[in-house]
């Protein structure tokens, strides 16, 4: 698997992080997947981060936004590929919170590091396994291809 | 009524993104879709038989658990969709 994304929406989703800094920052990937299996994200879609504690550190993407993300992206042809955040001042990898709160397998997870402010790395990561059995779910890390 | 399907679970409902329901309730509604696709049903449901903890139903803008939950009623006009929770964040117990 592989994630292919414009320049620009690469640099919004990017910026994101830089403006929510020193909190977290979330949204969704929007797009299709092509015929070579690679997700081509058309669009990102800011969401609020729902946390009323741990803003620095935690996210939560109200379901309710996300219902209407799905139902408006299904009416354009889109589907939802995968979701990104930022880590304020800390790597671009996953964590265990990370792995323990994925559930949409299939589905890229963006994490773009933000240090003082600014966006350093980002890496995707690609949720496989069983999303009803923890033991079973993994993050495989996912080719990013900025176009 | 229609009932949209999130992309991780259309692995098991033969990659449709939504799928027609039958049903006057929640509890019919999701009783009729694992009846279509069995192997939704432990992807929806952990053992005791209650919802999944990440799994959100809504009745077009509406949390059927502010509603009715399974007694939630359904008309033909209704879109339902089955969300499953987003979260996460950085910690110290770092896997990579």
């Amino acid at each position: 698997m592989a994630l292919k994304i414009c320049r620009l929406t690469w640099d919004e989703l990017r910026r994101h992080g830089e403006e929510t800094y020193p909190h977290e920052c979330c949204g969704v990937l929007l797009g299709e997947v092509d015929g070579e299996g690679v997700k081509a994200v058309r669009a990102v879609v800011r969401c609020s981060n729902q946390r009323s504690d741990s803003l620095h550190n935690r996210y939560l993407i109200d379901p309710h936004e996300l219902v209407r993300i799905q139902r408006d992206a299904r009416e354009r042809g889109q589907d939802i590929l995968g979701f990104y955040h930022s880590h304020p001042d800390h790597p671009a990898c996953w964590s265990q919170t990370d792995l323990a709160e994925a559930h949409w397998t299939g589905c890229s997870y963006v994490i773009t590091s933000v240090m003082n402010g600014s966006a350093t790395e980002t890496n995707s990561f690609n949720l496989g396994g069983n999303p009803a059995e923890d033991e079973n779910k993994y993050f495989e890390n996912e080719e990013i291809r900025v176009e | 009524m229609k009932v949209l399907i999130p992309t991780p679970l259309r692995q098991y409902t033969g990659k449709q993104a939504s799928v027609e329901v039958s049903a006057h309730t929640v509890g019919e509604m999701l009783s009729d879709l694992t009846s279509q696709f069995p192997d939704l049903r432990q992807q929806l449901f952990s053992d005791d038989g209650k919802l999944r903890r990440f799994v959100n139903v809504y009745v077009n803008d509406e949390d059927i658990r502010y509603l009715e939950n399974g007694n939630t009623p359904l008309k033909e006009s209704d879109t339902v969709s089955i969300v499953p929770s987003v979260a996460g964040g950085e910690d110290n117990g770092r896997s990579q």
